[in-house]
């Protein structure tokens, strides 16, 4: 049995980010900048290796949609998340390249070695974008305002470790001590993603319970402020978002030049991939993200002036899945029988094995992707359990998984074989999937088609995304749905609520009071003891052992990881997308212009 | 040439057009659905009568396409070796008109796939979906204007012949559902549909959402003709020897009304199949795998395909002859109407 307190902490967190992720929402760009200011000796600067660029210039990249606020505490998507992320700091941060944490704000961080406390130490002279000197106590303001309850920050559960609130202490006037009731698995990457508020401008707000309001899309640029490698310069409602280069920016080159080198960064909110995908083409923004692998093709095959990436397979990972609710003595009869061919885990995997991975790979991701056989992608290869065996595709071994399950298969019309169940009732139900992603829709479509040779008849039924939300977490009224997650961090508990039976996104069976299988009462075990162990390779094997346990039993089938495709035009560098978000935008600091003087007239 | 000759050259052409149709499974090498996963997006087969040696081949013969290595969408002939045509050869089961149990197709390739129009994304044989895919969509204009023709006849006729009260009654009726916005009407529909609905069920309702709001117009105009003829001496001199009204409708009334149905129903066929066809685009019709000609073009609506892959768009170009020849009999029906009105009104004189 888990216990809501220790597990919740990254629970909601992770439901967040997943949500958002699935929502598909997302894109998130950079920079701008003019003069990059030369070092000043008070300042305990964060100096960056990579290529040195030089200032000046713009880019222009499109969202998909709006950015919802400004302000971190209420961030839910992946869009808005993305915009903050150029706008905000955090004490340590995610390496999106190495997938490591390194010092951010915080230029030194020690853990106890009982793993309960965090000392963290401030730079020297960090100023907010306004120009407002940052001190510890804006790091306390921090926290105390992501653990009120009444603020209803994203980030709460975080900051709640084995049921209780982290506790934040001021040691002195750069340092700061983080106690935790109980050894955290995440070590200091739970700091990453946790920006640091400016106190002098949101302090009033706060007391008259108003944080909420605050940094929306409409604030003033001059009442805005981060620590970020951008500022707030122009927002105009259904066109674009622009931000200007941080002049007090913490972070310089190797050559000591204070970054970001871009003046300018302009987020144009373009709605379709499609026209994503044109506006690159015209030159009109300079980089493109979150390309679909056909897009991608279009796109290569120009070969224009401007560079395709495939950064390999991301960490998302596409899946089918039953509904294996209890649904009480209420659910009607048919649903009812449906479920006890789910429920059968020889009909899972039987379906598992007639599956055409590589087909899904070649046909959906053009090859740009990876089949999967288990919930960990192959980019995330820290965490991969490399034992999971790679079964091919076998119709013979489906069909004999399901004769053991007392299904039988029959001569249909025209000769086509038609299974039927232990009652002689044939196997029909409909798989669920977003109208919204192709190639979701393709998974489902090619999934129809190998069934059908096992004799069961498929029906595709596209919905609306939340719709389909809906009926997975909420009404329960489907029976089988593809559906994708993009894990937001490399590490297994951004995807605690996913295999916790008493998690929002245990989308076969989800919030469940008590596990309803022994198979996933010893998931919730593992995941727990994952979660307070302090050692890796300790993680590890419980982790592998937790991906052993989802093969056996097949409560989703995994089907394939889609490759991380983006471009940008030649003229931009330090290019260098990753399979973590923000893709093309996580060192946007160091993005610049070769052409900066010829773009800055754009 | 007159116009009762052409009026046959086009109902020939159209019957002849309408054969094809429905006779998919003889005429489509293969099974709509049936998937060639080594064939995606694979471009129409060419057709060779003379081969690399300069020799003239009888029988047309073509190469197998293979994919370029490296390339998942580029495809190149391989040269070494040629495969004619071959003509009533056994393949995939088919039933004509849902009766006719067969296997023998027109043509095919033997082993090696032969694509005339291309495949799409799951290597389906577009010639083969486009067939089949006319009979969902002619099926669909065909019984939806039967539908709407039959609505229409009943309620025009009551309101004209009856008038009054009914007549109004009927006719705000009618008004109403002209400005029906029916593409809304049939979300709404679809809406309270369960989850999954059978390509069946999914045709039916199309059909019947189609068929049902489309009546108000050729109700209008029978409406009209009966509000003529119930005038006409004829008719007066019936009703004056004491004819009931039902036969007064059925033996002189409704027979005047034969031209404009008639010509209604070769408009409204098109029009119908056209409606199925936008349902289908924005995935409200046939579900997938089974084709349909809207569901073959809503592949268009992604960029990549419109950029990449022209023989996409094929299946637009297939419904042109049936709607040029729906068109031309409107036209030549309109005409012989007005000729054999013009000729009645002579030969009365």
């Amino acid at each position: 049995m888990v216990r809501s307190g220790r597990i919740g902490a990254p629970v909601a967190a992770g439901l967040a980010a997943i949500v958002a992720a699935i929502l598909g929402c997302a894109l998130v760009v950079h920079p701008a900048a003019s003069f990059p200011t030369q070092a000043n000796a008070k300042e305990e600067f964060l100096r960056v290796a990579g290529e040195s660029g030089r200032p000046g210039g713009r880019i222009v990249v499109a969202l998909r949609s709006e950015p919802k606020t400004l302000n971190p505490l209420i961030a839910v998507d992946g869009t808005t998340r993305e915009v903050i992320s150029a706008m905000q700091a955090d004490l340590v941060h995610i390496n999106r390249a190495t997938q490591l944490t390194e010092p951010a704000l915080a230029k030194l961080c020690k853990v106890s070695s009982d793993g309960l406390r965090y000392t963290l130490t401030l730079r020297q002279g960090l100023k907010f974008s306004d120009g407002h000197a940052v001190d510890i106590e804006d790091v306390l303001f921090t926290f105390r305002v992501y653990l009120d309850e009444a603020v209803h920050a994203t980030q709460r559960d975080l900051l709640i470790v084995g049921g209780k609130p982290i506790a934040v202490r001021k040691v002195n006037a750069q340092t700061v001590v983080f106690t935790l009731a109980k050894p955290y698995g995440v070590g200091e990457r739970l700091f990453d993603g946790l920006m640091i508020l400016p106190r002098h401008l949101l302090e009033t707000a706060y007391k008259e319970g108003k944080l909420a309001q605050a940094g929306a899309l409409g604030t003033p640029a001059n009442q805005w402020a981060g620590l970020g490698a951008f500022r707030l310069k122009e927002y105009v409602a259904g066109q674009r978002l622009v931000l200007e280069r941080n002049p007090y920016y913490w972070k310089t080159d190797e050559q000591g030049r204070r970054l970001p080198y871009l003046d300018e960064i302009v987020f144009l909110f373009v709605p379709s991939a499609d026209a994503q995908v044109l506006r690159f083409q015209s030159g009109e923004t300079d980089m493109i993200s979150r390309l679909g692998a056909e897009n991608f093709s279009v796109l290569s095959r120009q070969a224009r002036d401007y560079t395709m990436a495939d950064a390999g397979p991301g960490l998302e990972y596409n899946f089918l899945f039953f509904n294996l609710n209890d649904l009480g003595e209420k659910a009607p009869a048919e649903m009812a029988r449906k479920q006890r061919w789910f429920r059968s885990e020889k009909f899972r995997q039987a379906v598992s094995a007639a599956i055409d991975r590589e087909a899904i790979v070649r046909l959906v991701y053009q090859g740009r992707g990876a089949a999967l056989w288990g919930p960990v992608t192959p980019g995330n290869a820290g965490w991969v359990n490399a034992r999971i065996a790679h079964a091919g595709r076998s119709v013979d071994k489906s069909r004999e998984l399901l004769a053991q399950a007392d299904f039988r298969l029959m001569s249909g019309e025209n000769g086509e074989p038609r299974l039927v169940d232990p009652d002689g009732k044939p196997v029909e139900f409909s798989i669920i999937t977003s109208s919204s992603n192709a190639d979701r829709m393709k998974m489902a479509e090619l999934i129809q088609d190998d069934l059908k040779q096992l004799g069961m008849r498929v029906q595709v039924v596209p919905l609306e995304l939340r719709s389909l939300i809906d009926r997975v977490t909420a009404t329960k009224e489907y029976d089988a749905c593809v559906l994708g997650i993009v894990s937001f961090d490399a590490d297994p508990n951004s995807d605690l609520n996913v295999w916790l039976s008493n998690g929002g996104m245990h989308l076969w069976n989800p919030s469940q009071k008590r596990p309803a299988t022994d198979w996933e009462a010893e998931i919730d075990r593992l995941m727990e003891q994952q979660l307070t162990a302090t050692n890796t390779s300790q993680r590890k094997k419980v982790y592998d052992r937790v991906q052993e346990i989802l093969v056996d039993h097949q409560p989703m089938i995994f089907l394939a990881s889609p490759d991380i495709l983006a471009g940008a035009k030649k003229s931009i560098g330090n290019f260098h997308p990753t399979v973590l978000e923000p893709y093309v935008l996580w060192n946007v600091e160091q993005l610049y212009q070769r052409n900066g003087a010829e773009n800055a007239r754009r | 040439m007159s116009t009762r000759t052409r009026l046959l050259v086009c109902v020939a052409v159209l019957g002849a057009l309408h054969l094809c149709v429905a006779c998919a499974g003889f005429f489509a090498p293969y099974d709509p659905a049936a998937q060639d996963r080594e064939h995606p997006y694979a471009p129409p087969a060419r057709l060779h009568f003379v081969d690399a040696q300069g020799g003239l081949h009888l029988r047309p013969f073509f190469y197998a396409q293979m994919l370029r290595a490296g390339s998942f969408d580029i495809y190149e002939e391989d040269r070494t070796k040629a495969t004619p045509v071959t003509f009533f050869v056994s393949g995939a089961p088919y039933t004509v008109l849902g009766v006719l149990p067969l296997r023998t197709h027109l043509f095919g390739g033997g082993d090696t796939p032969v694509y005339l129009l291309g495949t799409d994304g799951y290597g389906r044989d577009q010639f083969s979906r486009v067939l089949f895919g006319g009979q969902v969509s002619l099926l669909a204009g065909l019984i939806g204007a039967g539908l709407t023709l039959s609505i229409g006849l009943c309620v025009g006729a009551a309101a004209g012949f009856w008038g009054g009260w009914k007549d109004e009654a009927l006719m705000r009726v009618a008004e109403l559902f002209l400005a029906l916005p029916w593409i809304y009407l049939l979300f709404a529909v679809r809406a309270f549909l369960p989850l999954a609905v059978p390509p069946l069920k999914a045709f039916l309702l199309v059909v019947a959402v189609i068929g049902a709001v489309g009546w108000a117009r050729p109700a209008r105009m029978v409406r009209g003709i009966v509000l003529s003829a119930k005038e006409r001496d004829f008719v007066r001199a019936a009703r004056g020897f004491g004819a009931p009204g039902g036969y007064l409708l059925r033996r002189h009334i409704l027979p005047e009304t034969a031209g404009v149905l008639l010509t209604q129903a070769a408009i409204l066929v098109p029009q119908f199949v056209l409606a199925e066809m936008t349902l289908s685009f924005l995935g409200l019709g046939v579900p997938e795998p089974m084709p349909s000609w809207g569901n073959l073009l809503a592949s268009l609506q992604h960029y990549n395909v419109l950029v990449s892959y022209w023989w996409m768009y094929l299946p637009a170009l297939a419904m042109v002859p049936f709607f040029l020849g729906y068109l031309a009999l409107a036209s030549l029906l309109q005409g012989s109407a007005v000729e054999y009105k013009i000729e009645g009104a002579s030969s009365g004189v």
